[in-house]
């Protein structure tokens, strides 16, 4: 595919596994811990994170030769605060009842540091095409983490998946009881800490 | 490198552009976002008042103002417990308008089936919002429910639970001699031989501020209604 050389498909592919934001670059572990206790939030906070990690990887890409390098990182804040905010808003008017359940996370992708590190690293150097594909991969590497955290999170705290039940009634009359430390933030750091090691032990990644 | 002129245009044209862009798409979604609010406030008196969500009535927004205005008549009563005529709910201005509080009555088939009141306090880490429902007769509970809180997920944002929740349900908030005495949750389960289960309910393991929070705001709410719902035990007595 044409649309799709060589370093285009890399901009995509790399973020997911192998320079993971979340798992390899311990990059946004603040919300990855605040919306994953149920998987249809975690669900909505990726697609919110994508769409901004999109759009301003490539507003700020097209804009990279004009900002002015003095307040480029000022000049990168104010388009992310503002597609952030925008996201607020369009999520409160199309689907509110996630909304009020991701309450400030959404606001809080402003300072969600993938973003920002992604503006400054890529989109600053690159093309509005590539910058956006780097977007869509970086946003799909978290959405993939996120979306693993909470299965478990949701699975083993509430005994639900994407909100079904899952865990029989019998096992809870056998003794079976959720496990209260998942739904709460150590559940998470937990969790993404046994990915983090899974990760390095599988794809043998070498420390610096 | 660039002038600082040039920077100064910059940055101005640039925030010009994302505010416009910002404003107007705040102004265009507002009513809509405002309708959702006023929707969720209203899911909540009637799922408070016993009303669920099926198959062929979904609770969207057009669903719940239908269902709300067919079935929930809102008044507003003042602190001797008479109603304020002419009032509505959503007239109330907290600023002006002191010692009114709204109230809903839950019509069905012709006769009053139940109240709800907003009822709100401090839980463990911030405020809780919610709706108490309450039978016919004026002391017994007919439903609780939460849409605003920020307790700990798994411990006391279990109050959002529906085995809590169904817990209060046909629990007594009055004594035998009239008194107001409130709902409690108790540690552990209720002991159902007791004396006192009659207004008790089942706590929340791990939760003991949230829930002792709880039990204070729902007294102290029910005590700001009582005149009305004396008058209301009264009649239905009667």
């Amino acid at each position: 595919m044409a649309l799709l050389s060589k370093s285009s498909k890399a901009a995509v592919s790399d973020p997911l596994m192998s320079n993971n934001p979340i798992s390899l670059q311990v990059l946004g572990i603040c919300s990855a811990l605040a919306v994953t206790t149920k998987l249809d939030i975690a669900f909505v906070m990726t697609l919110a994170v994508i769409a901004v990690l999109c759009i301003s990887n490539t507003v700020i890409s097209l804009l990279r030769k004009m900002i002015p390098s003095k307040v480029r990182i000022i000049v990168q804040l104010s388009v992310i605060a503002s597609m952030v905010i925008l996201t607020d808003l369009i999520l409160q008017a199309y689907m509110y009842d996630i909304s009020k359940q991701l309450t400030v996370f959404v606001s809080l992708i402003i300072t969600n540091c993938i973003i920002m590190g992604r503006a400054e690293a890529f989109a600053m150097q690159n093309g509005p095409w590539k910058s956006f594909l780097d977007g869509l991969g970086n946003g799909l590497g978290y959405g993939i983490i996120l979306i693993v955290v909470a299965f478990f999170r949701e699975l083993l705290g509430s005994g639900t998946v994407y909100g079904y039940k899952v865990v029989p009634e019998a096992l809870y009359a056998a003794g079976y009881e959720n496990m209260g430390l998942m739904v709460l933030s150590p559940g998470a750091f937990i969790i993404l800490g046994l990915i983090v090691w899974a990760q390095r032990i599988l794809g043998n990644v070498e420390e610096e | 490198m660039h002038s600082n002129r040039y920077t100064i245009i910059f940055t101005m044209l640039l925030t010009m552009v994302l505010a416009f862009a910002l404003s107007s798409v705040y102004s265009s979604l507002e009513d809509q976002t405002e309708r959702n609010i006023q929707a969720d406030i209203k899911k909540n008196i009637l799922s408070s008042l016993g009303f669920t969500p099926n198959a062929n009535m979904p609770w969207t927004t057009e669903n719940v103002e239908t269902i709300f205005k067919n079935s929930i008549t809102s008044i507003v009563v003042n602190e001797s417990g008479d109603i304020v005529s002419g009032m509505l709910p959503e007239d109330i201005d907290p600023k002006v308008d002191k010692n009114v509080y709204p109230l809903y009555k839950k019509i069905t088939n012709g006769k009053v089936d139940g109240f709800a009141i907003p009822i709100s306090g401090k839980g463990l880490w911030g405020t809780m919002y919610g709706y108490f429902a309450i039978e016919p007769d004026g002391a017994t509970a007919k439903g609780i429910t939460f849409y605003k809180h920020i307790e700990t997920p798994g411990l006391g944002a279990e109050v959002d639970k529906p085995w809590f929740q169904e817990n209060y349900k046909g629990k007594k908030f009055v004594d035998e001699n009239g008194l107001l005495i409130g709902i409690q949750t108790v540690k552990g389960k209720v002991d159902e031989s007791s004396d006192e289960a009659y207004h008790q309910v089942d706590g929340i393991s791990g939760a003991t501020i949230t829930s002792r929070g709880l039990n204070k705001f729902l007294l102290k709410d029910l005590e700001i209604y009582n005149p009305y719902l004396i008058q209301i035990r009264k009649s239905f007595n009667s």
